[in-house]
Protein backbone atom coordinates (compact mmCIF):
# COMPACT_ATOMS: atom_id res chain seq x y z
CA UNK A 1 0.00 0.00 0.00
CA UNK A 2 1.45 3.41 -1.30
CA UNK A 3 1.99 6.59 0.59
CA UNK A 4 -0.73 8.93 -0.79
CA UNK A 5 0.65 12.70 -1.57
CA UNK A 6 -1.70 15.26 0.43
CA UNK A 7 -1.45 17.07 -2.89
CA UNK A 8 -3.35 13.88 -4.32
CA UNK A 9 -6.49 14.51 -5.64
CA UNK A 10 -8.88 11.61 -4.93
CA UNK A 11 -11.76 11.34 -6.33
CA UNK A 12 -14.54 8.43 -6.99
CA UNK A 13 -13.50 4.89 -8.68
CA UNK A 14 -14.47 4.44 -12.04
CA UNK A 15 -17.66 1.85 -11.90
CA UNK A 16 -18.50 2.98 -7.86
CA UNK A 17 -20.81 5.25 -6.93
CA UNK A 18 -21.26 6.83 -3.77
CA UNK A 19 -25.29 8.40 -2.38
CA UNK A 20 -26.78 8.70 1.11
CA UNK A 21 -29.13 6.31 1.84
CA UNK A 22 -31.74 7.92 4.12
CA UNK A 23 -33.37 4.66 5.26
CA UNK A 24 -29.84 3.58 6.29
CA UNK A 25 -28.95 6.48 7.61
CA UNK A 26 -25.28 6.22 5.93
CA UNK A 27 -23.55 6.67 2.86
CA UNK A 28 -23.19 3.76 0.85
CA UNK A 29 -21.11 2.82 -2.11
CA UNK A 30 -22.85 1.11 -4.77
CA UNK A 31 -21.04 -1.03 -7.98
CA UNK A 32 -21.97 -3.85 -10.02
CA UNK A 33 -24.54 -6.35 -7.92
CA UNK A 34 -22.62 -4.94 -4.41
CA UNK A 35 -23.25 -2.83 -1.69
CA UNK A 36 -21.27 -1.72 0.83
CA UNK A 37 -22.41 0.42 3.66
CA UNK A 38 -19.82 3.33 5.23
CA UNK A 39 -19.62 4.05 8.90
CA UNK A 40 -19.55 7.96 9.49
CA UNK A 41 -15.95 9.02 9.10
CA UNK A 42 -16.01 6.41 5.52
CA UNK A 43 -18.64 8.55 4.65
CA UNK A 44 -17.24 11.81 5.53
CA UNK A 45 -13.99 11.85 3.56
CA UNK A 46 -15.42 9.37 0.69
CA UNK A 47 -18.18 12.40 0.31
CA UNK A 48 -15.25 14.91 -0.12
CA UNK A 49 -12.99 13.13 -2.30
CA UNK A 50 -14.76 14.87 -5.69
CA UNK A 51 -11.35 15.24 -7.90
CA UNK A 52 -11.21 18.72 -6.96
CA UNK A 53 -9.78 18.69 -3.22
CA UNK A 54 -6.25 17.91 -2.15
CA UNK A 55 -5.93 15.21 0.33
CA UNK A 56 -4.48 18.10 2.49
CA UNK A 57 -7.47 20.11 1.77
CA UNK A 58 -9.93 17.33 2.63
CA UNK A 59 -8.13 17.00 6.14
CA UNK A 60 -8.07 20.33 6.59
CA UNK A 61 -12.19 20.29 6.28
CA UNK A 62 -12.33 17.41 8.26
CA UNK A 63 -10.59 18.72 10.76
CA UNK A 64 -13.05 22.04 10.97
CA UNK A 65 -15.91 20.38 10.53
CA UNK A 66 -15.18 18.08 13.41
CA UNK A 67 -13.15 20.80 15.41
CA UNK A 68 -10.48 18.65 16.00
CA UNK A 69 -6.89 17.96 14.73
CA UNK A 70 -4.59 15.62 13.90
CA UNK A 71 -6.78 13.93 11.71
CA UNK A 72 -4.41 13.62 9.16
CA UNK A 73 -2.71 10.23 9.66
CA UNK A 74 -6.06 8.25 9.66
CA UNK A 75 -7.22 10.07 6.38
CA UNK A 76 -4.37 9.19 4.64
CA UNK A 77 -5.12 5.33 5.95
CA UNK A 78 -8.25 5.17 4.86
CA UNK A 79 -7.56 7.08 1.09
CA UNK A 80 -4.68 4.55 0.88
CA UNK A 81 -7.30 1.33 1.85
CA UNK A 82 -9.89 2.74 -0.54
CA UNK A 83 -7.81 3.37 -3.22
CA UNK A 84 -6.46 -0.37 -3.01
CA UNK A 85 -9.86 -1.30 -3.08
CA UNK A 86 -10.74 0.96 -6.13
CA UNK A 87 -13.29 3.27 -4.14
CA UNK A 88 -10.73 6.02 -5.15
CA UNK A 89 -8.97 6.35 -7.86
CA UNK A 90 -5.68 9.39 -7.57
CA UNK A 91 -4.20 10.51 -10.90
CA UNK A 92 0.00 10.00 -10.53
CA UNK B 1 -46.73 -18.53 13.45
CA UNK B 2 -46.77 -15.28 14.65
CA UNK B 3 -45.88 -11.91 12.43
CA UNK B 4 -42.53 -10.35 13.50
CA UNK B 5 -44.34 -7.67 15.52
CA UNK B 6 -46.04 -9.61 17.97
CA UNK B 7 -42.56 -11.84 18.84
CA UNK B 8 -42.19 -11.79 22.30
CA UNK B 9 -38.45 -11.50 21.68
CA UNK B 10 -38.65 -8.61 19.31
CA UNK B 11 -35.09 -8.52 18.12
CA UNK B 12 -34.72 -11.54 15.82
CA UNK B 13 -37.61 -11.24 14.13
CA UNK B 14 -37.20 -7.35 13.45
CA UNK B 15 -36.48 -6.77 9.77
CA UNK B 16 -34.30 -4.76 8.22
CA UNK B 17 -35.06 -2.95 4.78
CA UNK B 18 -35.10 -5.03 1.79
CA UNK B 19 -31.63 -4.19 0.37
CA UNK B 20 -31.98 -6.00 -2.83
CA UNK B 21 -35.14 -5.96 -4.99
CA UNK B 22 -34.97 -8.27 -7.59
CA UNK B 23 -37.72 -7.86 -10.50
CA UNK B 24 -38.37 -10.56 -12.89
CA UNK B 25 -39.80 -8.71 -15.73
CA UNK B 26 -40.43 -11.93 -17.90
CA UNK B 27 -40.20 -15.35 -18.34
CA UNK B 28 -40.26 -15.13 -21.77
CA UNK B 29 -36.80 -16.17 -23.38
CA UNK B 30 -35.73 -16.82 -26.74
CA UNK B 31 -32.85 -19.36 -25.07
CA UNK B 32 -33.82 -22.81 -23.62
CA UNK B 33 -31.18 -23.40 -21.09
CA UNK B 34 -31.04 -26.56 -18.97
CA UNK B 35 -29.73 -25.21 -16.17
CA UNK B 36 -32.15 -22.09 -16.05
CA UNK B 37 -33.56 -21.87 -12.11
CA UNK B 38 -36.57 -20.60 -13.57
CA UNK B 39 -39.74 -22.11 -12.76
CA UNK B 40 -40.78 -25.70 -14.39
CA UNK B 41 -44.22 -24.81 -15.03
CA UNK B 42 -44.08 -21.74 -16.37
CA UNK B 43 -46.96 -22.37 -18.50
CA UNK B 44 -49.30 -21.99 -15.02
CA UNK B 45 -48.27 -18.80 -13.89
CA UNK B 46 -50.47 -15.58 -14.48
CA UNK B 47 -49.69 -12.84 -16.61
CA UNK B 48 -47.10 -10.30 -16.53
CA UNK B 49 -47.48 -7.00 -14.68
CA UNK B 50 -48.07 -4.23 -16.45
CA UNK B 51 -45.60 -0.77 -16.42
CA UNK B 52 -47.44 1.12 -14.21
CA UNK B 53 -47.37 -1.94 -11.43
CA UNK B 54 -43.67 -2.19 -12.07
CA UNK B 55 -43.32 1.18 -11.24
CA UNK B 56 -45.21 1.33 -8.32
CA UNK B 57 -43.25 -1.67 -6.51
CA UNK B 58 -40.03 0.47 -7.39
CA UNK B 59 -41.43 3.38 -5.57
CA UNK B 60 -42.71 1.62 -2.80
CA UNK B 61 -39.75 -0.88 -2.47
CA UNK B 62 -37.48 2.46 -2.61
CA UNK B 63 -39.26 4.21 0.08
CA UNK B 64 -38.61 1.05 2.15
CA UNK B 65 -34.81 1.35 1.48
CA UNK B 66 -34.34 -0.87 -1.10
CA UNK B 67 -31.07 0.42 -3.81
CA UNK B 68 -29.67 -2.03 -5.81
CA UNK B 69 -32.12 -3.23 -8.51
CA UNK B 70 -31.77 -6.06 -10.55
CA UNK B 71 -33.75 -6.45 -13.68
CA UNK B 72 -34.19 -9.94 -14.88
CA UNK B 73 -36.06 -12.66 -16.08
CA UNK B 74 -36.37 -14.48 -18.25
CA UNK B 75 -34.72 -12.00 -20.74
CA UNK B 76 -35.94 -8.91 -19.68
CA UNK B 77 -35.14 -7.20 -23.08
CA UNK B 78 -38.18 -9.13 -24.22
CA UNK B 79 -40.33 -6.00 -22.58
CA UNK B 80 -40.72 -2.98 -24.58
CA UNK B 81 -41.27 -0.78 -21.70
CA UNK B 82 -37.61 -2.22 -20.18
CA UNK B 83 -36.01 1.81 -20.96
CA UNK B 84 -39.02 2.70 -19.26
CA UNK B 85 -38.63 1.03 -16.05
CA UNK B 86 -34.93 1.92 -15.87
CA UNK B 87 -35.63 5.93 -16.00
CA UNK B 88 -38.01 5.81 -13.02
CA UNK B 89 -35.50 3.47 -11.32
CA UNK B 90 -32.40 5.66 -12.03
CA UNK B 91 -34.65 8.71 -10.94
CA UNK B 92 -35.92 6.94 -7.82
CA UNK B 93 -31.47 6.58 -6.59
CA UNK B 94 -31.43 2.67 -7.46
CA UNK B 95 -28.20 1.27 -8.81
CA UNK B 96 -29.67 -0.35 -11.83
CA UNK B 97 -27.91 -3.92 -12.98
CA UNK B 98 -29.45 -5.45 -16.49
CA UNK B 99 -29.05 -9.25 -16.35
CA UNK B 100 -29.08 -10.18 -20.06
CA UNK B 101 -27.79 -12.88 -22.20
CA UNK B 102 -27.40 -9.67 -25.03
CA UNK B 103 -29.75 -11.38 -27.51
CA UNK B 104 -31.97 -8.56 -28.49
CA UNK B 105 -29.51 -5.69 -27.31
CA UNK B 106 -28.98 -3.46 -30.40
CA UNK B 107 -27.19 -0.40 -30.15
CA UNK B 108 -29.85 1.79 -30.23
CA UNK B 109 -31.60 -0.02 -27.11
CA UNK B 110 -28.21 0.16 -25.35
CA UNK B 111 -27.90 3.70 -26.15
CA UNK B 112 -31.64 4.33 -24.56
CA UNK B 113 -30.76 2.65 -21.45
CA UNK B 114 -27.62 4.40 -21.00
CA UNK B 115 -29.44 7.41 -21.41
CA UNK B 116 -32.42 6.17 -19.44
CA UNK B 117 -29.31 5.56 -16.17
CA UNK B 118 -28.89 2.04 -16.64
CA UNK B 119 -25.60 1.26 -14.25
CA UNK B 120 -24.62 -2.18 -15.21
CA UNK B 121 -24.84 -4.70 -17.40
CA UNK B 122 -24.14 -8.48 -16.69
CA UNK B 123 -23.75 -10.41 -19.81
CA UNK B 124 -24.73 -13.65 -19.63
CA UNK B 125 -23.25 -16.75 -21.27
CA UNK B 126 -26.33 -18.67 -20.99
CA UNK B 127 -25.59 -21.23 -23.58
CA UNK B 128 -28.40 -23.32 -24.15
CA UNK B 129 -26.45 -26.31 -24.46
CA UNK B 130 -27.91 -27.68 -27.41
CA UNK B 131 -25.59 -25.27 -28.64
CA UNK B 132 -22.86 -25.88 -26.85
CA UNK B 133 -20.72 -26.64 -29.59
CA UNK B 134 -21.25 -23.51 -31.33
CA UNK B 135 -20.92 -21.63 -28.10
CA UNK B 136 -17.24 -23.41 -27.59
CA UNK B 137 -16.28 -23.08 -31.11
CA UNK B 138 -16.69 -19.66 -30.89
CA UNK B 139 -18.89 -19.43 -33.89
CA UNK B 140 -22.44 -17.68 -33.63
CA UNK B 141 -22.74 -17.16 -30.46
CA UNK B 142 -19.31 -15.48 -30.33
CA UNK B 143 -19.96 -13.02 -32.58
CA UNK B 144 -23.38 -12.55 -31.05
CA UNK B 145 -22.03 -11.98 -27.89
CA UNK B 146 -18.57 -9.93 -29.16
CA UNK B 147 -20.49 -7.41 -30.94
CA UNK B 148 -22.58 -6.91 -27.68
CA UNK B 149 -19.50 -6.98 -25.33
CA UNK B 150 -18.14 -4.14 -28.05
CA UNK B 151 -21.03 -1.99 -27.63
CA UNK B 152 -21.64 -2.73 -23.66
CA UNK B 153 -17.96 -1.06 -23.07
CA UNK B 154 -18.30 1.55 -26.32
CA UNK B 155 -21.42 2.55 -23.90
CA UNK B 156 -18.85 2.89 -20.84
CA UNK B 157 -20.35 0.41 -18.81
CA UNK B 158 -18.07 -1.74 -16.56
CA UNK B 159 -17.70 -5.02 -18.69
CA UNK B 160 -19.43 -8.31 -16.37
CA UNK B 161 -19.25 -11.56 -17.75
CA UNK B 162 -21.34 -14.57 -16.35
CA UNK B 163 -20.50 -17.74 -17.18
CA UNK B 164 -22.85 -20.98 -15.93
CA UNK B 165 -20.14 -23.83 -15.52
CA UNK B 166 -21.99 -27.67 -15.75
CA UNK B 167 -20.65 -30.66 -16.54
CA UNK B 168 -20.73 -30.67 -20.30
CA UNK B 169 -18.62 -27.08 -20.53
CA UNK B 170 -16.50 -27.39 -17.63
CA UNK B 171 -13.38 -29.00 -19.53
CA UNK B 172 -13.10 -26.28 -21.53
CA UNK B 173 -12.70 -23.60 -18.98
CA UNK B 174 -9.57 -22.60 -21.25
CA UNK B 175 -11.60 -21.61 -23.80
CA UNK B 176 -13.75 -19.67 -21.76
CA UNK B 177 -11.27 -17.81 -19.70
CA UNK B 178 -9.60 -16.64 -23.37
CA UNK B 179 -12.54 -15.96 -24.84
CA UNK B 180 -13.63 -13.29 -21.71
CA UNK B 181 -10.16 -11.96 -22.08
CA UNK B 182 -10.79 -11.27 -25.56
CA UNK B 183 -14.05 -9.85 -24.73
CA UNK B 184 -12.07 -7.34 -22.46
CA UNK B 185 -14.07 -8.47 -19.39
CA UNK B 186 -13.90 -6.41 -16.01
CA UNK B 187 -14.95 -9.17 -13.96
CA UNK B 188 -15.52 -12.93 -14.41
CA UNK B 189 -18.16 -14.94 -12.99
CA UNK B 190 -17.54 -18.65 -13.03
CA UNK B 191 -20.82 -19.84 -11.48
CA UNK B 192 -21.09 -23.03 -11.22
CA UNK B 193 -24.98 -24.10 -11.75
CA UNK B 194 -26.97 -24.03 -9.08
CA UNK B 195 -29.62 -26.63 -8.72
CA UNK B 196 -33.03 -25.49 -8.67
CA UNK B 197 -35.67 -25.58 -11.32
CA UNK B 198 -34.69 -26.60 -14.79
CA UNK B 199 -31.19 -27.34 -13.52
CA UNK B 200 -32.65 -30.15 -10.88
CA UNK B 201 -34.73 -31.50 -13.39
CA UNK B 202 -31.28 -32.22 -14.98
CA UNK B 203 -28.94 -32.67 -12.22
CA UNK B 204 -27.76 -36.18 -13.02
CA UNK B 205 -26.94 -34.85 -16.28
CA UNK B 206 -25.16 -31.35 -15.62
CA UNK B 207 -23.74 -32.18 -11.93
CA UNK B 208 -19.31 -32.30 -12.72
CA UNK B 209 -17.11 -34.65 -10.81
CA UNK B 210 -15.14 -33.25 -8.44
CA UNK B 211 -11.64 -33.97 -10.38
CA UNK B 212 -13.67 -32.03 -13.39
CA UNK B 213 -13.74 -29.47 -10.85
CA UNK B 214 -10.41 -29.94 -8.93
CA UNK B 215 -9.24 -29.43 -13.17
CA UNK B 216 -10.97 -25.78 -13.68
CA UNK B 217 -10.27 -24.21 -10.53
CA UNK B 218 -6.40 -24.98 -11.07
CA UNK B 219 -6.69 -23.49 -14.83
CA UNK B 220 -8.28 -20.62 -13.54
CA UNK B 221 -6.00 -19.85 -11.17
CA UNK B 222 -2.70 -20.64 -13.84
CA UNK B 223 -5.01 -17.74 -15.75
CA UNK B 224 -5.23 -15.46 -12.75
CA UNK B 225 -1.21 -15.60 -12.57
CA UNK B 226 -0.86 -14.62 -15.84
CA UNK B 227 -2.69 -12.11 -16.42
CA UNK B 228 -2.93 -9.84 -12.87
CA UNK B 229 -5.06 -7.15 -12.17
CA UNK B 230 -6.78 -7.07 -15.19
CA UNK B 231 -9.52 -8.79 -14.85
CA UNK B 232 -11.54 -10.18 -11.43
CA UNK B 233 -12.39 -13.82 -11.42
CA UNK B 234 -15.23 -15.03 -9.24
CA UNK B 235 -15.12 -19.14 -9.22
CA UNK B 236 -17.81 -19.76 -7.37
CA UNK B 237 -17.72 -23.67 -6.63
CA UNK B 238 -21.29 -25.76 -6.44
CA UNK B 239 -22.48 -26.08 -2.77
CA UNK B 240 -22.79 -30.09 -3.38
CA UNK B 241 -18.95 -30.34 -2.79
CA UNK B 242 -18.74 -28.27 0.44
CA UNK B 243 -18.82 -29.18 4.06
CA UNK B 244 -21.00 -26.54 5.13
CA UNK B 245 -23.65 -24.76 2.86
CA UNK B 246 -23.87 -20.85 1.35
CA UNK B 247 -25.44 -18.61 3.77
CA UNK B 248 -28.16 -18.67 1.69
CA UNK B 249 -29.82 -14.79 0.46
CA UNK B 250 -28.18 -14.09 4.11
CA UNK B 251 -31.20 -15.76 5.52
CA UNK B 252 -34.55 -15.60 4.11
CA UNK B 253 -36.49 -12.36 4.30
CA UNK B 254 -33.57 -10.63 5.81
CA UNK B 255 -32.24 -8.11 2.45
CA UNK B 256 -33.50 -9.91 -0.44
CA UNK B 257 -36.96 -9.74 -1.97
CA UNK B 258 -37.85 -10.43 -5.85
CA UNK B 259 -41.10 -9.77 -7.64
CA UNK B 260 -41.87 -12.46 -10.08
CA UNK B 261 -43.03 -12.12 -13.93
CA UNK B 262 -46.79 -12.10 -12.42
CA UNK B 263 -46.11 -9.61 -9.19
CA UNK B 264 -45.75 -12.56 -6.73
CA UNK B 265 -43.27 -11.84 -4.27
CA UNK B 266 -40.33 -13.80 -3.03
CA UNK B 267 -37.63 -14.18 -0.35
CA UNK B 268 -35.48 -15.71 -3.20
CA UNK B 269 -36.34 -16.61 -6.63
CA UNK B 270 -36.61 -20.50 -6.24
CA UNK B 271 -38.74 -20.01 -3.00
CA UNK B 272 -42.08 -20.61 -5.23
CA UNK B 273 -41.60 -24.29 -4.77
CA UNK B 274 -41.94 -24.14 -0.97
CA UNK B 275 -45.07 -25.52 0.15
CA UNK B 276 -47.29 -24.40 2.36
CA UNK B 277 -46.44 -21.07 2.23
CA UNK B 278 -49.12 -18.53 0.73
CA UNK B 279 -46.79 -15.97 -1.56
CA UNK B 280 -48.73 -12.24 -1.44
CA UNK B 281 -48.74 -10.88 -4.73
CA UNK B 282 -47.57 -7.02 -5.43
CA UNK B 283 -50.95 -6.20 -7.54
CA UNK B 284 -52.67 -6.97 -4.00
CA UNK B 285 -50.71 -6.02 -1.00
CA UNK B 286 -48.15 -2.82 -0.82
CA UNK B 287 -44.63 -4.05 -0.60
CA UNK B 288 -44.44 -2.81 2.93
CA UNK B 289 -46.96 -4.99 4.18
CA UNK B 290 -45.78 -8.01 2.11
CA UNK B 291 -41.86 -7.29 3.37
CA UNK B 292 -42.73 -6.95 7.13
CA UNK B 293 -45.79 -8.39 7.59
CA UNK B 294 -46.59 -11.33 5.39
CA UNK B 295 -46.19 -14.91 6.98
CA UNK B 296 -44.64 -15.76 3.67
CA UNK B 297 -41.27 -13.47 4.80
CA UNK B 298 -41.66 -14.16 8.23
CA UNK B 299 -41.42 -17.81 8.45
CA UNK B 300 -37.87 -17.92 7.71
CA UNK B 301 -36.72 -15.16 9.80
CA UNK B 302 -34.67 -15.38 13.42
CA UNK B 303 -34.38 -19.42 14.02
CA UNK B 304 -37.71 -20.55 15.98
CA UNK B 305 -38.14 -22.37 12.50
CA UNK B 306 -34.98 -24.15 12.92
CA UNK B 307 -35.20 -27.95 13.90
CA UNK B 308 -31.92 -29.89 15.13
CA UNK B 309 -29.12 -30.60 14.37
CA UNK B 310 -28.74 -26.21 13.26
CA UNK B 311 -31.46 -25.39 16.09
CA UNK B 312 -28.38 -25.77 18.60
CA UNK B 313 -25.84 -25.93 15.93
CA UNK B 314 -23.16 -22.54 17.18
CA UNK B 315 -22.58 -21.92 13.36
CA UNK B 316 -26.15 -21.07 12.79
CA UNK B 317 -25.88 -17.24 13.22
CA UNK B 318 -23.21 -17.42 10.19
CA UNK B 319 -24.80 -19.92 7.69
CA UNK B 320 -28.53 -19.68 8.76
CA UNK B 321 -28.77 -23.64 8.18
CA UNK B 322 -28.13 -23.05 4.43
CA UNK B 323 -30.82 -22.48 1.30
CA UNK B 324 -34.27 -23.78 2.85
CA UNK B 325 -34.85 -24.43 -1.35
CA UNK B 326 -32.41 -27.10 -1.32
CA UNK B 327 -33.27 -28.44 2.05
CA UNK B 328 -37.07 -28.85 0.27
CA UNK B 329 -35.97 -30.36 -2.79
CA UNK B 330 -33.87 -33.07 -1.20
CA UNK B 331 -35.70 -33.91 1.87
CA UNK B 332 -38.95 -32.77 1.52
CA UNK B 333 -39.28 -30.60 4.49
CA UNK B 334 -37.79 -26.92 4.11
CA UNK B 335 -37.24 -26.67 7.61
CA UNK B 336 -34.39 -29.32 7.96
CA UNK B 337 -30.60 -28.47 7.34
CA UNK B 338 -29.32 -27.62 3.93
CA UNK B 339 -27.92 -31.70 3.23
CA UNK B 340 -24.90 -29.63 2.27
CA UNK B 341 -23.98 -29.44 5.45
CA UNK B 342 -22.08 -32.68 6.87
CA UNK B 343 -24.13 -32.44 9.83
CA UNK B 344 -27.66 -33.07 7.90
CA UNK B 345 -28.75 -36.32 8.47
CA UNK B 346 -29.84 -36.06 4.89
CA UNK B 347 -26.19 -35.54 3.78
CA UNK B 348 -25.91 -38.57 2.02
CA UNK B 349 -28.49 -37.53 -0.45
CA UNK B 350 -25.60 -35.03 -1.49
CA UNK B 351 -22.90 -37.44 -1.32
CA UNK B 352 -24.91 -40.50 -3.50
CA UNK B 353 -25.47 -37.16 -6.38
CA UNK B 354 -21.28 -36.63 -6.89
CA UNK B 355 -21.15 -40.40 -6.68
CA UNK B 356 -23.76 -40.69 -9.51
CA UNK B 357 -21.55 -37.79 -11.27
CA UNK B 358 -18.63 -39.36 -10.63
CA UNK B 359 -19.30 -42.62 -12.24
CA UNK B 360 -20.88 -41.33 -14.99
CA UNK B 361 -18.07 -38.99 -16.06
CA UNK B 362 -15.57 -41.50 -15.07
CA UNK B 363 -17.56 -44.11 -17.45
CA UNK B 364 -16.79 -46.87 -14.61
CA UNK B 365 -20.83 -47.67 -14.55
CA UNK B 366 -22.74 -48.46 -17.54
CA UNK B 367 -23.57 -44.87 -18.09
CA UNK B 368 -27.26 -44.32 -17.98
CA UNK B 369 -27.91 -41.59 -20.75
CA UNK B 370 -29.70 -38.71 -18.63
CA UNK B 371 -31.98 -37.20 -21.21
CA UNK B 372 -31.99 -32.95 -20.60
CA UNK B 373 -34.70 -31.05 -20.15
CA UNK B 374 -35.08 -27.85 -21.85
CA UNK B 375 -36.44 -24.88 -20.30
CA UNK B 376 -39.34 -23.72 -22.72
CA UNK B 377 -41.61 -21.06 -21.10
CA UNK B 378 -44.30 -22.59 -23.25
CA UNK B 379 -44.35 -26.21 -21.47
CA UNK B 380 -44.20 -28.02 -18.02
CA UNK B 381 -41.07 -29.87 -17.29
S1 LIG C 1 -31.07 -19.23 -17.85
FE1 LIG C 1 -31.23 -19.33 -20.09
S2 LIG C 1 -33.35 -19.96 -20.50
FE2 LIG C 1 -33.27 -19.29 -18.33
S3 LIG C 1 -33.92 -17.15 -18.44
FE3 LIG C 1 -31.67 -17.19 -18.52
S4 LIG C 1 -31.16 -17.18 -20.69
FE4 LIG C 1 -33.33 -17.72 -20.55
S1 LIG D 1 -26.14 -27.88 11.33
FE1 LIG D 1 -27.32 -26.25 10.40
S2 LIG D 1 -26.56 -24.36 11.32
FE2 LIG D 1 -25.05 -25.97 11.77
S3 LIG D 1 -23.52 -25.78 10.12
FE3 LIG D 1 -25.05 -27.32 9.47
S4 LIG D 1 -26.59 -26.15 8.31
FE4 LIG D 1 -25.36 -24.66 9.47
Amino acid sequence: MSAISPTAKPKLGRNFRLQWEPAQQAHVLLYPEGVVKLNGSAGAIMSRCDGTRTLGEIVGDLERTYATAGLAADVEAFVALAVERQWLEVDE
Amino acid sequence: MSAATTDPRGASKAAGPPLWLLCELTYRCPLHCVFCYNPTNMPDIGPELDTSTWIRVLHEARALGAVQLGLSGGEPLARDDLEQIVAEAHRLGYYVNLITSGIGLTEERIKALKEAGLDHIQLSFQDSTREVNDFLSSTRTFDLKSKVAALIKRYGYPMVLNVVLHRLNIDHIEEILEMADRLGAEYLELANTQYYGWAWKNRDALLPSREQLTRAEEATNRFRERIGQRMRIYFVVPDYFEKRPKPCMNGLGSIFLTVAPDGVALPCHSARILPGLAFPNVKESSVEEIWYRSDAFNRFRGEDWMKEPCRSCPERTRDFGGCRCQAYLMTGDATNADPVCELSPHHHLVVEAVERAERAVNGAAPVREVPLVFRDHRRRA
